[in-house]
């Protein structure tokens, strides 16, 4: 079942078109990824995903829903959440905190109730505080609920970005370079918890400069190339797909191609 | 994944109550507000500590605009005025009796911001500080002008307040009046920052992109946040005016407005007992200057540019952090 379904997206600044003519699908429950060089589109089309940027033309259906030119706060309340390549943390706040704060479509109070803290926000409360701790422990940060954010290391932040965007329970998770700047360890740390994560049946689009990582977890690969859909498909069929080696490595010289095979298998 | 078992042992119910800023801090306020007529000498004192507490009242409503939300106004004397002509104007040409008259003054300038904020909080940063001075600015010219209804430059007399049939005189009755409102000001605001729409409100300051991805409406807790900060202003405006039985167009200056928002940095941003603290330090710290006559403004200057260089973040968050707890 198509979940989400993107058609003749674009969206140009100036005269620079960043994203143009983008037919996408992303299905129910699917592992999907977005990959392409620096510069290809991807964050561009991330955002307008999300609602950050308006699309200068195109649709963005969640479920037959049209969601393009609404505000952001549109698309979480629609079921699509985030995270950001630059992290996005709240650094005024504790790591629970945070993660909280992605409890706020499930917890609506009126202005007078937030100020004399009526029961029902106090029960409302009890219930968020225990979905973030466990959301923090299903990312690895058990133990850190206190910490504030500034005073964690790039690699928890990472995963605390996650499990923000988990607390909002979205039907369409958007990932934007999450193994990026980790090492090795921390990476396989993500790739562990993003498959967790897809094995629960959430609907996953990443944006990730990690072949390895990319190639293992995708169901389903786009390649992007100057804004517009270079291919698509399983990760076998694009890996194999001529336009998508020399995309990534300007010429299709044979040592460069027996790289990138290497390093797609 | 690291073991769950490292959770800490949770201290015993009624200390962590009392460690809690909410229940603890105000507690200690409470206490505070009780005990301090022990210490005060005379009516002159009172009338400083009366003038602290109202003063603390619009630093908190400020700062849980300027520390809490990151949107910054330098035009809050005038809703603080404007709170003191409306309902001395509604008492005395309307004849609305003043327990009614100063909610009413508080709903009207509530209006007011909230009409005014909707255009406004759409600029961030310097062009925001721009906007809201230009609205501080226009109320005063408007006070000062419109002189039919408040009397203009030289001001106009205020009835005094009447509660329950009596009215209130004297320093005691009002210092207990205002400490009250100070101690449950202080209260309704840690809950609302401990809230999900104080979190919004903090969410919005730390990454406006990230708070809209979780579906924050960012424009609505703006405004929201503005209003409540400028009917707080127009309350303590209110009774001030009610207390002092007069207002001039001084309140609604620029230049008052700059005091409130030092207020709020020298006690500390996004700590609403720093705002306590800040209003506390800069109402008492000028009649304790007044001996040195006329070098009161430059130890007055000196003392505040050496607060910020030694506790840059204000002097609650500063001392807090240095205690090992956390801001609140």
């Amino acid at each position: 079942m198509t979940l989400l379904a993107v058609q003749g997206l674009s969206k140009s600044f100036g005269g620079l078109k960043a994203i143009d003519g983008v037919d996408l699908r992303f299905e129910q429950g699917s592992v999907h990824s977005i990959i392409g060089p620096n510069g290809a589109g991807k964050t561009s089309l991330i955002n307008m995903l999300s609602g950050i940027y308006r699309p200068s033309a195109g649709s963005i259906a969640l479920e037959g829903r049209e969601l393009a030119g609404q505000p952001a706060h549109r698309f979480a309340a629609a079921g699509i959440a985030r995270t950001f390549q630059n992290l996005q943390v709240f650094f005024n706040m504790t790591a629970l905190e945070n993660v909280m704060t992605g409890r706020h479509l499930r917890e609506r109070h009126s202005l007078a109730a937030a100020l004399l803290r009526t029961p029902a926000l106090q029960r409302g409360e009890a219930e968020s505080r225990r979905c973030a701790r466990e959301l923090l422990r299903l990312v690895g940060l058990c133990g850190q609920e206190d910490t504030r954010a500034d005073a964690m290391p790039y690699g928890a932040l990472k995963r605390l970005e996650i499990a923000r965007a988990l607390a909002t329970e979205p039907r369409l998770l958007l990932l934007d370079e999450p193994a990026a700047g980790l090492n090795a360890t921390e990476a396989r740390e993500i790739d562990t918890l993003i498959q967790r994560l897809a094995q629960g049946g959430t609907t996953i689009v990443l944006v990730e400069h990690n072949m390895a990582l990319v190639m293992e977890v995708s169901d389903h690969i786009v390649v992007l190339d100057h804004g517009r859909k270079l291919t698509e498909g399983t990760p076998e069929e694009v890996s194999s797909h001529p336009g998508v080696i020399e995309a990534y490595l300007g010429a299709a010289e044979p040592a460069l191609q027996d790289q990138a095979e290497a390093a797609h298998a | 994944m690291p073991a769950a078992a490292t959770v800490s042992e949770a201290p015993a119910p009624a200390r962590a109550w009392l460690a809690r800023p909410r229940s603890g801090g105000t507690l200690l306020l409470a206490a505070l507000v009780a005990l301090a007529p022990l210490a005060l000498p005379n009516n002159y004192a009172y009338e400083i500590a009366i003038q602290v507490a109202l003063n603390a009242v619009v630093c908190i409503g400020l700062n849980l605009l300027i520390g809490y939300a990151g949107q910054i106004s330098l035009g809050h004397a005038g809703f603080f005025a404007l709170g003191g002509y409306a309902s001395a104007i509604l008492a005395s040409r309307y004849g609305v009796p003043v327990w009614l008259s100063l909610p009413g003054a508080c709903a009207v300038v509530g209006l007011l911001a909230w009409l005014l904020g909707r255009p406004t909080l759409r600029l961030k940063g310097h062009p925001l500080a721009m906007a809201t001075l230009g609205l501080g600015v226009i109320i005063s010219i408007a006070i000062t002008t419109e002189d039919r209804w408040t009397g203009g430059p030289d001001g106009m007399q205020v009835p005094p307040l009447v509660l329950f049939g009596l009215a209130v005189q004297g320093e005691q009755v009002w210092y207990w009046i205002t400490g009250a409102l100070l101690v449950a000001t202080v209260w309704l605001a840690l809950n609302l920052i401990d809230s999900p729409n104080g979190r919004a409100l903090r969410a919005l300051h730390g990454s406006e992109v990230a708070a809209q991805t979780l579906g924050i409406d960012c424009a609505r807790f703006k405004l929201q946040v503005f209003t409540l900060s400028a009917m707080l202003a127009a309350l303590a405006g209110a009774l001030t005016a009610h207390y002092a039985g007069f207002i001039t167009p001084a309140k609604a200056t620029f230049l008052h407005s700059v005091e409130l928002v030092i207020m709020v940095v020298f006690g500390g941003m996004a700590s609403v007992f720093g705002a306590v603290v800040g209003a506390a330090v800069m109402t008492v710290l000028p009649q304790l200057l007044t001996a040195l006559k006329d070098y009161e403004m430059m130890v007055f200057g000196a003392v505040l540019v050496a607060t910020m260089v030694l506790f840059p973040q204000g002097l609650v968050p500063t001392l807090a952090r240095w205690w090992g707890g956390r801001p609140q």
